[in-house]
């Protein structure tokens, strides 16, 4: 793992170990933990404060993406279903509402807002909540890149599920295809012309995630969307947090024949790409049939499958079974570049 | 599953490969049986080593970790076949000059953080110079159409493979203000340099098979004549890859110094003569360094005087020029990459491992990939033996 470094580098925000790096040296600071707050330092989704018996759920999200419009959303839908997401994987799945503060390049046309506050509402309507507050500023032209967005929200979780509750046996499970969002949006910023197959898979997964709650209960003991990073970073960081391996079989992973083409031409692995619309939950055995049926039963998830197990060794390590043989995923750490070999 | 037969030894993958399903597992633990049968002769004593000298071939056997499964009697050797590794740091000095002085660069993605003497373009892009990350030469092309009154340098990395595409671009007139600063390299002269190291151990070379599809099998010939270690010249799928390895196995075994083609879907002896008439009317062999192996005499492409025109060398010369002198990595001249290709070392015998060569700062090109040798010694701690345990005791 590499330090900082004395200025801020791409890779400090890529979702890997720089950017955990980054914030563990800068902004968390060790202190007695607090038994009713799950905050900064836990490095989850987002934070959980106990109110009474409950617990308020609370995340911020900013969003920056190139092209702001990719085949299958765009910036608007990513800042929704982005905070939605962040609350569901917490347990929060009635999103009480959400804050918007866009920051606008000088020159950005306004037919394009039009487009970004459409999908901005019907988002909403999906996850069935809405915009409660919001700010806007401009900046000059060149100062930033179009349009940014944060988004933050707030919701109650009857029971709380964090990202470090796997131990050895449990299964993973993952709510669908995956590699969809980071593929679509690479192969468009390359001009790799693959026609329509390559969508996006941006959703908020709020109305899954309480499906499959409600039948596993308890037995879910951790969840994580696998965005920046991909399945690799969020599996690596539960992996870590648990105590416990991660092994995959290749086989089992779920992913669109234009989604591995596009993968194989750009030489990015699917496990490494950002999912938008997924979600990896860790379940104790006997609840996984349960689970699976209820997210298969859901329109997000009827491609939901098991793609790998809890091992008790290799700890804090992903291994992926390729049906050859073995190895190690290993999480990115910075931006997914093309290769060349 | 089915009753798992190795395949007959008799004569692996000259024939019928294309008939082959190349990702089937059941036919991969077949190669594998065949393989731990050809190499058998060697338990207890050295195994057998064999190298590739192709970065996707490193790709695809650790995609697929085919390490994790080969026998212990054989070794394969990650060659000196990663030509973003292989790109010496005074190349890199170059690129972050330009980008440095304001000149935009177009960059494979894979040479973005690879240093050079201190800084990588990723550095120089951090610091504010423009350095855009592209896919292929095309979109550099396009950038330099979209933009007339700039110029663009294409910072041109990769074997003879990577060379075709930037010589056929060249050859169809591009725009004035397009340029191509060349850090292109040719296998064929570094197998000699690794067949005539003092300690070598490599007793056959596995071709890459996309790269005879263009110089054809038939260019390795000299080679296996000269030094009598065969060359087998293999695709990238699994099945490939395991198919070239036993085809190798056999060869030591029965002492046969020969060229085989195991790729015969995609390379004939010929190769690809259009091919070959673009990269050799563009580019000229010339000596050069490979960045911790040696000067490799013909192993660097150079532009011809023709293409002056288009060579960022040439057009900023006196930038180049007055940027700072590069300097040699500290205690470069310690760096055992060489060994450590030809088998004779592991990381562990280099006083630089560790400190100060690390991921961040490498010196010399096992330490710059990501499956390079000292690379994965760093990231796992040795050789990353993957033991699973399903449960606590």
């Amino acid at each position: 793992m590499s330090a900082p470094g004395d200025k801020i580098a791409l890779r400090h925000g890529a979702g890997g170990p720089a950017m955990r790096q980054l914030i563990e040296t800068l902004f968390v600071s060790a202190g007695a933990s607090d038994p009713d707050v799950v905050g900064l330092d836990a490095l989850d989704d987002g934070a959980a404060l106990r109110i009474g018996d409950r617990w308020l759920v609370f995340t911020t999200d900013s969003h920056v993406v190139t092209p702001p419009f990719f085949p299958g959303g765009d910036i608007g839908r990513l800042a929704v279903c982005g905070t939605v997401n962040d609350l569901a994987m917490m347990g929060a799945v009635a999103p009480l509402g959400l804050s918007l503060a866009m920051v606008l390049e000088e020159g950005f046309a306004v037919a394009d807002l039009e487009r970004v506050r459409d999908s901005i509402a019907s988002a909403c309507r999906e996850a069935g909540t809405r915009v409660v507050t919001g700010d806007t500023k401009v900046m000059g032209r060149g100062e930033l890149d179009g349009i940014v967005l944060n988004t933050s929200g707030i919701g109650f979780a009857e029971r709380l599920v964090r990202d470090d509750g796997l131990r050895a046996g449990d299964a993973i499970l993952v709510t669908g295809t995956i590699g969809d969002h980071g593929l679509a949006v690479l192969a468009r910023r390359h001009g790799l012309d693959v026609g329509a197959a390559l969508q996006s898979d941006v959703a908020p997964l709020n109305g899954l995630v309480a499906t499959a709650l409600a039948a596993g209960g308890p037995g879910i003991v951790a969840m994580k969307d696998p965005t920046r990073g991909g399945v690799a970073s969020a599996l690596a960081e539960m992996a870590h947090k648990g105590g416990v391996g991660v092994v995959l079989d290749e086989a089992t992973l779920p992913v669109r024949p234009a989604v591995r083409a596009a993968a194989e031409l750009l030489g990015i692995d699917p496990l490494l790409v950002a999912n938008e619309g997924k979600a990896l939950l860790g379940v104790r055995p006997a609840d996984e049939k349960a689970v699976l049926e209820a997210l298969r039963a859901h329109p997000l998830g009827r491609e939901a499958c098991r793609i790998g197990r809890c091992v008790a060794e290799p700890v804090g390590r992903v291994v992926l079974d390729t049906g050859f043989g073995r190895r190690l995923v290993v999480e990115p750490d910075g931006e997914l570049l093309p290769r060349i070999c | 599953m089915a009753e798992l037969r190795p395949l007959p030894v008799g004569r692996v993958g000259e024939a019928g490969n294309a008939a082959l399903q190349f990702r089937d597992p059941v036919r991969a633990r077949a190669l594998l049986g065949a393989l731990e049968q050809l190499t058998a002769h060697r338990a207890g004593g050295a195994p057998l080593s064999i190298m590739h000298v192709c970065g996707s071939h490193e790709q695809a056997i650790a995609r697929f970790g085919l390490r994790a499964v080969l026998p212990p009697t054989l070794q394969v050797i990650m060659g000196p076949g990663c030509p973003v590794c292989v790109t010496d740091a005074p190349e890199v000095d170059e690129a972050v000059a330009l980008a440095d002085a304001g000149v935009r660069v177009a960059s494979y993605g894979d040479m973005l953080r690879v240093p050079g003497s201190g800084r990588s373009l990723d550095d120089a892009r951090a610091d504010g110079g423009r350095v855009d990350v592209v896919y292929g030469i095309a979109e550099a092309l396009a950038t330099a159409q979209e933009n007339p009154d700039e110029p663009l340098v294409f910072f041109a990395s990769g074997f003879e493979t990577t060379a075709v595409a930037t010589a056929a671009v060249l050859l169809r007139d591009p725009p004035a203000n397009f340029f191509v600063l060349s850090a292109h390299k040719y296998i064929p002269p570094v197998m000699e340099i690794v067949a005539e190291m003092p300690h070598t151990r490599v007793e056959g070379f596995l071709a890459a098979g996309h790269a005879a599809a263009i110089t054809g099998y038939g260019v390795f010939e000299p080679f296996v004549a000269r030094y009598g270690i065969p060359v087998v010249v293999g695709g990238f799928e699994p099945l490939d890859l395991l198919a070239g390895f036993a085809k190798l196995a056999e060869l030591a075994r029965d002492g046969e110094a020969r060229v085989v083609n195991a790729f015969p879907r995609m390379v004939t002896r010929d190769g690809n003569l259009r091919a070959q008439q673009q990269l050799w009317a563009v580019f000229e062999p010339v000596g050069g360094q490979w960045r911790g192996i040696a000067r490799v005499p013909n192993g660097n492409l150079r532009l011809r005087r023709g293409f002056a025109a288009h060579d960022a060398r040439r057009r900023f010369e006196g930038l180049l020029a007055a940027a700072e002198p590069a300097r040699p990595a500290p205690r470069s001249d310690e760096c055992r990459c060489g060994d450590i290709l030809a088998g004779s070392a592991a990381p562990s015998d280099c006083a630089l491992f560790g400190a100060p060569c690390t991921p961040a700062t490498p010196v010399g090109a096992c330490m710059v990939s990501s499956e390079g040798t000292c690379r994965i010694w760093h990231e796992y701690g040795g050789l990353p033996r993957i033991e699973i345990r399903e449960a606590r005791p």
